[in-house]
């Protein structure tokens, strides 16, 4: 009785509507159309298809239908699209409402395990009219996803040059890397602070070791405390994380054994204050200036804490050689320290301090990335720039091309 | 007849000092004399601290880039789902929470169903005191469960989303009370992140707004918001406006916000406004800044002509 | 062998997430692994833990130069600890959350975390202010772009901005300061960001295959020699 009710109501919200649109679009619909179509209930959506999604894990089945015809009238009716899945024929379950206009949707909680079949419902406030069930499906888990075949030859180029330029320096060809100011300063920096008996303070950032700035880090820090074990300096190092701290004691340890001073090294030099950001930074901050260390080495993943410890280095008139691959954080360095590693010299700082023609090798291969990155900004500024002044077709499809390429 | 509220004048006593201040200091600057970093403190704490005290407010006008936030949760219809993680901390709080809180309350007002959590750890005291202190005594007719909810902080950073992007219960199967979350009405019919009808990830560092789009929304293609600290903004403009639908940058970005919102609520016409408050000291920093990159100019410049004279 | 075996694992776990990328029915072990880190990471947690009880209880012992801060560092940890574990003054049983309305982990968090973080995060502001007195200066062509680019990115935040060039008209809009720092964020300055992250990106990859390939050891604490 309700839902009669109901649909009565919904159908004069129908007839008004049609009315409204019978007014606005002039001799489209006949009166006779009108009558029979306010009495009827609203079309359902019609070719549902269900179709494995391609190169999953088979977790996910794509769903497309046609939407019901009364969807695109003027005061459209339809609220939602309701779907309904039954998997290994038990009674259907909704998993999704769309809104109205859908005709598409990605299921992604299914498994190899199951059968599914599916209904679309159009649905109003009042009722709402069920689609045909599909046939059975059961997703298929694929190998390979050759979605991602261009990834995969963007891969296979980039660390093929990188490869090649490895093995040639091992071969022994003279491969050119531009200076790097930061770290020819490092040698100085550390004799400035011997000179004036002063200890050297280092800090990698305050990010975990699965943060590759971190690594990067520690793999300068080995080199540094080289140098610093051979001038007899010494070196203190308060960390955010735990897991650093052991990292680096193993590193800094190493770097005395190697420099034949281990002696020397005590578990003393890194210390864990606490992984709170500005509790971290308040420490360092007291530190800096209790201490007063001659240079101060600021090298990782740095975020608000960056100005703060560099002013402060700054202030206690330390040199100071900062590098972080954070971007927003490089100005500030840029402003308060002496010398900064601007992103990818982070990186390529060990190899550099190395000096190793393998390790400068690599740094070699990184220029064919960057030849194929300018290559392809280029092609797509020139793209997007024809294509829209002059809406050439060869541009237009080179610049949807590009689009599916990077997409 | 001219009326001046406490906010003029608290405005013009301001303005007179500080330039009183920075004419004496332009002076030595004359003489070629650095200035020592505390005096630059010195006026910074007073061009912060005044507005504060004395409540000077100015006007703000909504940008296209924070407009499509508010037109978003506004178009949205009534009973939409909407995910809002606080990605901060306290530290962070003064420049994004009062994003925090006019979504709140925007999505709130609106109907939306709403779901609150964080990344981080401290996210969970700020989520506790933020949606209890300052969105929910707004409404009181708003209930747990079936207007909003609080799942709480959840370790793991990436790793979280990257579970949640395809099942939301699997990485919270209660909510921040012990609630299971099958029994919560919110998440009838909610596998995944892209169950929301739209996801807005306030915050700026690791993890944050970026992580929520390249591991969640983007790959899942979901609408997504971002609210973040000024200095993280330039970061997000990328992937405005195909990943990220707005971007609100800043206390600049929460101010614009709140003047819409204020702007079209008669019901929050009056309500306390932290971003355009906080707009007060930004302007006036700002401006003391200025003025002293300009003094530094004067003394490079007289320090020059000096030595090129000896 | 004592460097031969993370060699190893890092070369098979560094492949494995390579791979993992292009085959569906391994492309969630990313995250597994991620999983196995934060266990990890919470183990390494007692490690950082005792090293900061037993270097400050050592200065409190030894009443070495300014042990009274190292006693506010250990009675500070205890508390929180003790008072987090225990969930004292939280309503109801020990299931409830920890940062329930009322329990004094909460309330330690409103009243001493929150004000002391927000304070050390505030000194930003005085420092933005001395750095940039210092660094914007016109020392050459290069620089005194860099300064102008300043001044309207300064202007342009506030609603000075809008006071001092509002009056310029719709059609030369851009002109108008908060526009152009928009412009300036938006284009040049973008250009730059994306620039340095191409950079990162690729100086990330070859940094990993050093690592994957065992090139790069120095993190392992060892030398350089292949």
């Amino acid at each position: 009785m309700k839902n009669s009710l109901a649909d009565r109501s919904s159908g004069g919200i129908i007839c008004a509507a049609l009315i409204t649109i019978f007014f606005f679009s002039g001799p489209l619909h006949s009166q006779e159309d009108l009558v029979s179509l306010s009495v009827k209930k609203i079309a359902p959506p019609s070719s549902l298809l269900a179709t494995d999604h391609k190169y999953d894990n088979g977790n996910s089945i794509s769903l497309s239908w046609v939407p019901s015809i009364d969807d695109a009238l003027m005061n459209n009716p339809i609220v939602a699209y309701k779907l309904y899945r039954s998997s290994n024929d038990t009674e259907p379950n909704l998993i999704a409402e769309l809104p109205p206009g859908s005709s598409y949707f990605l299921d992604n909680g299914v498994s190899t395990d199951n059968s599914y079949s599916y209904s679309v419902s159009a649905s109003t406030n009042a009722y709402e009219v069920l689609s045909n069930r599909t046939e059975s499906i059961t997703p298929q888990s694929e190998w390979i996803n050759y979605n991602k075949k261009y990834l995969f030859l963007m891969v296979m180029i980039i660390s093929g040059a990188i490869m090649y330029f490895i093995v040639s320096a091992k071969r022994g060809k003279e491969l050119f890397v531009r200076k790097i100011a930061g770290l020819e300063a490092i040698d100085e920096a550390v004799g400035r602070a011997t000179e004036m008996g002063r200890p050297i303070m280092y800090i990698p950032g305050i990010q975990d070791m699965d943060d590759v700035q971190t690594i990067a880090s520690l793999t300068i820090l080995g080199r540094i405390t080289r140098t610093i074990a051979e001038y007899d300096s010494k070196i203190f190092m308060p960390v955010a994380r735990s897991l650093v701290m052991t990292a680096a004691r193993e590193t800094i340890k190493a770097s005395y054994q190697a420099a034949s001073r281990p002696d020397s090294y005590s578990d003393d030099m890194v210390n864990y204050i606490t992984d709170e950001q500005f509790g971290y930074v308040a420490h360092v901050n007291g530190l800096m200036v209790r201490e007063k260390p001659a240079t101060v080495f600021l090298l990782g993943a740095f975020f608000a804490e960056s100005l703060i410890l560099a002013e402060t280095g700054n202030s206690i008139g330390a040199i100071q050689i900062a590098g972080t691959a954070r971007p927003a954080q490089l100005p500030f360095f840029i402003a308060a320290c002496d010398f900064t590693l601007i992103g990818e010299e982070l990186f390529a700082a060990s190899a550099y301090l190395s000096g190793e023609p393998m390790q400068l090798g690599s740094l070699k291969g990184q220029d064919v990335g960057k030849a194929i990155a300018m290559f392809f900004v280029l092609l797509g500024v020139l793209a997007a720039t024809v294509s829209a002044a002059w809406d050439i077709e060869l541009f237009n499809n080179l610049l949807d091309n590009l689009n599916e390429l990077f997409s | 007849m001219l009326l001046l509220t406490f906010s003029d004048i608290g405005l013009i006593v301001t303005l007179v000092i500080i330039a009183a201040g920075l004419g004496l200091i332009l002076k030595l600057a004359l003489k070629g004399k650095e200035i020592d970093r505390r005096i630059i403190f010195i006026f910074i704490f007073f061009s912060v601290a005044s507005p504060i005290i004395f409540q000077i407010k100015f006007s703000e006008k909504a940008t296209a880039v924070v407009k499509s936030i508010y037109d978003k949760i506004d178009n949205l219809p009534e009973g939409s789902k909407i995910l809002i993680s606080f990605d901060f901390d306290p530290a962070m709080a003064p420049e994004v929470q009062p994003m925090a809180i006019v979504l709140g309350r925007h999505a709130l007002i609106k109907g939306h169903e709403v779901v609150f959590m964080s990344l981080w750890t401290t996210g969970q005291s700020l989520l506790t005191e933020i949606i209890n202190e300052y969105i929910l005594p707004d409404f009181p007719e708003k209930q747990e469960f079936i207007d909003y909810v609080t799942l709480g902080f959840k370790a793991g950073n990436e790793g979280v989303l990257k579970v949640i992007a395809t099942d939301f219960k699997k990485m919270f199967p209660v909510d921040n009370n012990g609630r299971p979350l099958d029994s919560i009405p919110i998440f009838d019919g909610v596998k995944s992140c892209s169950d929301f009808d739209l996801v807005i990830s306030i915050g700026g560092g690791k993890p944050g707004p970026k992580e929520w789009i390249l591991f969640v929304t983007d790959p899942s293609n979901i609408p997504m918001a971002v609210g973040v600290a000024a200095v993280i903004a330039p970061q997000m403009y990328p992937y405005y406006p195909a990943q990220v639908l707005g971007i609100m940058g800043g206390v600049k970005g929460a101010a614009e916000y709140e003047s819409e919102f204020i702007g079209n609520y008669e019901r929050f016409k009056d309500m306390k406004t932290p971003g355009l408050l906080t707009m007060g000291p930004q302007t006036l920093a700002h401006t003391v800044i200025m003025a002293f990159i300009i003094i530094g100019n004067i003394i490079y410049f007289r320090k020059r002509k000096k030595e090129a004279k000896s | 062998m004592r460097r031969n075996i993370p060699l190893a694992v890092t070369f098979v776990v560094g492949m494995l997430l390579i791979v993992s990328v292009f085959l569906p029915p391994i492309e969630t072990i990313g995250e597994d692994f991620g999983v196995f880190f934060s266990i990890i990471a919470v183990f390494a947690f007692f490690l950082g833990g005792g090293n900061l009880i037993k270097v400050h209880f050592g200065k409190i012992m030894k009443k070495s130069n300014d042990w009274e801060f190292s006693l506010v560092t250990v009675v500070g940890f205890f508390a929180m600890l003790i008072i987090g574990l225990f969930k004292i003054g939280a309503p109801g049983d020990i299931s409830t959350s920890v940062t329930a309305e009322g329990s004094y982990f909460q309330e330690m968090f409103v009243y001493l975390i929150n004000p002391l973080q927000s304070t050390m995060y505030a000194l930003l502001a005085f420092f933005v202010a001395s750095a940039s007195y210092r660094a914007f200066r016109a020392k050459n062509r290069e620089a005194t772009i860099l300064l102008v680019a300043a001044f309207i990115i300064l202007l342009g935040r506030t609603p000075l901005g809008m006071m001092l060039t509002g009056w310029i008209p719709e059609s030369f809009s851009i002109f108008q300061v908060p526009n152009l720092a928009v412009w300036i964020m938006n284009s040049p300055n973008l250009a730059g960001q994306r620039a340095i992250m191409i950079g990162i990106s690729l100086g990330v990859v070859a940094m990993s295959l050093r690592l994957i390939l065992g090139i790069e050891r120095t993190y392992l604490g060892g030398d350089d020699k292949g």
